[in-house]
């Protein structure tokens, strides 16, 4: 009787179940204490016991985050230099992985070779040579000095990807484009890249966390808190001899809270695959 | 409204590849011409070329009577089907229909009527609004014809446009596009490597074999008089039987294996040009329908053969049987598969399904002599006069 048809609760109970539940908790566990903390009063952060709810519920942490702490100022560098050096780095990826995916070229795989290994091209080992360049002209304590190194190491990443989703796409495409008058410009806007959408909103996603959370280059580049991003200036918070935990834990709370937005509004299109039904099957 | 013409046209691919050679076709105005051929005939590039996705190495391509071969998909006037349909999935079938029109400016009132009237004419009007993947398979069939069809082109491509359809379905919808061609009256060239969708859909049939035409001709007369062994092979089915026979009595008579048939004057005389080939061999066709069970009392040439297996259809059997003659394999006309499993002396007809016949029988089938054909063994050419 292994086929039975299980009723209740017990149809909820199987191997995949319970082992994404016990990833969920592995992940949100963390997630919760993070969230709760940030909500208790900077006293009741350490007590023993611990306070798994936070009693009382305090807004203060946000509050003393943006008025003591200058958090204000970094979210919005993180937020200029992230989505800039995302718009960049989408830009050129899906061009260049259009060019690479879709159209005939000599030497595409030495320079798909080439990208591949820049792209797993530690950073640390470019911060000495990059902050002299930044140096000399003139950029260090800037908005470019993040975003142009931003980019530059998320768009290798960005043509992988996008240059495998344009593959997929059938050539057939093109063709029939070009049948029915449309100039490949025309192809490209109109039918080439909306059902390469989703590999577009992957690559964002995965490039806007990256530059949100990007922390060596940011902390070398720019020393002046006003070019200071949310990784650097939350973890230079407090003073040599305090470390203000409740307001770091609430600081990291509103940091999570684009990634958050943007994967729940895109998580459509990265799960989904568009090009469903532009052909057989 | 237009012809199209091709005229020694060559298709010669960068790294030697021959796909098309010198072929020379004409399509008239409002005609449906088929290209059927096994995979890899050159028959979808020599389609391709006519679009105007593929560039012509020699030879002239007209379309209208207007040399075509430096001019754009765009400026052919055509409209195409894919074999996958190629569909723009982030379209609504109305965009994807209009798609093409919107691209020429048509004003928006004008191309909501043209969509809407090729709708109706495809039974699409209630799926206007849904996406290629909320469709069935023949329903995004009918998109891609609909939005070849808004644009009144000059010319129809269809690349075996029926290909992923059910076999149930396919039927229906053979009857459908000719139907539509018939309604919209222009030149159409159509692609497949299904004979059966050749036969029933052409007006006239071209047969392709790797990049060279073999024959081109209206169904019946690729049926009853074809060129080659390779026509004669690919065309019908199931297949022509073809034996290797021995030509004797100055062409009054031939011989397969131990069988000696006499051939009646009229055959003689259609195939006068066999008296030369008196004392060689042969290539001796027979089509399965053209074998039935011999009945008491006949006087006519009969083939005996020993019953392998019998495939009851309802309407008819289709017998398979050997004989002691050796049978030829047309080269290429049938999947590779297909020929290696070709077994020596082999045959297969179609009898009256009352024929009380069963596996290790020994059978007589009446010849029907009219439709009896001859090959050159070396050339594969028909023999006739």
């Amino acid at each position: 009787m292994r086929n039975r048809k299980r009723t209740g609760w017990h149809r909820f109970i199987n191997g995949v179940n319970i082992s994404t539940f016990l990833v969920a908790l592995f992940i949100g566990l963390p997630l919760y204490w993070l969230i709760a903390s940030s909500f208790k009063t900077p006293v009741n952060i350490g007590v023993d016991p611990p306070q798994y709810f936070p009693d009382p519920l305090s807004l203060s942490n946000y509050k003393s985050a943006f008025v003591d702490y200058d958090f204000g100022i970094y979210f919005r560098n993180s937020l200029i230099v992230t989505l800039i050096a995302t718009a960049l780095v989408l830009f050129l990826g899906t061009l260049a992985g259009y060019a690479l995916g879709r159209l005939p070229m000599r030497g595409k795989f030495p320079m798909l070779v080439a990208l591949l290994m820049i792209s797993v091209f530690p950073e640390i080992a470019l911060i000495a040579p990059l902050y002299i360049l930044l140096e000399h002209l003139h950029w260090l304590d800037s908005f470019q000095a993040l975003i142009i190194p931003d980019t530059a190491f998320n768009v290798p990443f960005a043509i992988w990807i996008l240059r495998n989703y344009m593959l997929g796409i059938p050539k057939e495409m093109e063709e029939t484009g070009r049948i029915d008058g449309a100039s490949p410009l025309r192809t490209v806007w109109s039918i080439i890249l909306p059902q390469a959408l989703p590999g577009i909103f992957t690559a964002g996603i995965f490039c806007f966390t990256a530059c949100w959370t990007e922390f060596l280059m940011a902390l070398t580049f720019n020393s002046s808190n006003n070019f200071r991003t949310i990784p650097v200036g939350v973890s230079l918070f407090g003073t040599i001899d305090i470390t203000p935990f409740a307001q770091i834990f609430a600081a990291a709370v509103i940091a999570t809270v684009p990634i958050g937005i943007l994967v729940f509004i895109f998580r459509k299109f990265v799960i989904s695959g568009l090009t469903s039904g532009a052909v057989k099957g | 409204m237009a012809t199209v013409s091709m005229d020694q046209v060559n298709k010669v691919y960068p790294n030697g590849f021959h796909a098309v050679h010198d072929l020379s076709l004409e399509v008239a105005d409002g005609e449906f011409m088929v290209l059927v051929g096994p995979s890899g005939c050159g028959k979808t590039t020599a389609l391709r070329m006519v679009a105007g996705l593929e560039d012509i190495s020699s030879g002239i391509m007209r379309i209208g009577g207007r040399e075509v071969n430096d001019l754009s998909p765009k400026e052919r006037d055509i409209a195409m089907v894919f074999q996958n349909y190629a569909l723009y999935p982030h379209m609504t079938v109305a965009e994807n229909i209009g798609f093409a029109l919107k691209l020429r400016k048509l004003p928006k009132d004008k191309l909501d009527a043209k969509v809407k009237e090729t709708a109706e004419i495809l039974g699409l009007t209630e799926w206007l609004n849904r996406k290629p993947g909320q469709l069935s398979g023949g329903q995004r069939q009918r998109v891609a014809m609909g939005r070849a069809i808004v644009r009144e082109p000059s010319v129809f491509l269809m690349d075996e446009p029926l290909s992923n359809l059910d076999a149930k379905l396919r039927v229906q919808m053979r009857a459908e596009v000719s139907r539509i061609q018939r309604r919209i009256g222009v030149a159409t060239v159509y692609v497949t490597h299904d004979q059966i969708e050749a036969m029933t859909m052409g007006d006239r049939v071209a047969v392709m074999r790797a990049g060279v035409l073999q024959q081109c001709d209206n169904p019946q007369v690729l049926y009853d008089r074809p060129d080659n062994i390779f026509v004669a092979a690919f065309i019908g089915s199931p297949a022509m039987n073809l034996y290797e026979g021995t030509v004797g009595d100055g062409g009054r008579s031939v011989r397969l294996g131990s069988q000696q048939i006499d051939l009646p004057g009229a055959v003689t005389v259609a195939h006068s040009g066999l008296a030369s080939y008196a004392g060689k061999t042969v290539v001796v066709g027979l089509r399965p329908e053209h074998l039935p069970a011999a009945q008491a009392g006949l006087t006519g040439p009969v083939l005996t053969g020993d019953v392998d297996l019998v495939e009851a259809l309802g309407s008819e059997l289709v017998i398979h049987f050997t004989i002691d003659a050796k049978r030829v394999v047309a080269e290429g006309a049938h999947a590779a598969d297909a020929e290696a499993a070709t077994i020596s002396g082999e045959g297969v007809a179609r009898v009256d399904p009352r024929t009380p016949a069963k596996a290790g029988d020994r059978l007589n089938f009446a010849i029907d002599t009219d439709g009896i054909q001859f090959f050159d063994p070396d050339s594969g050419a028909a023999i006739w006069t």
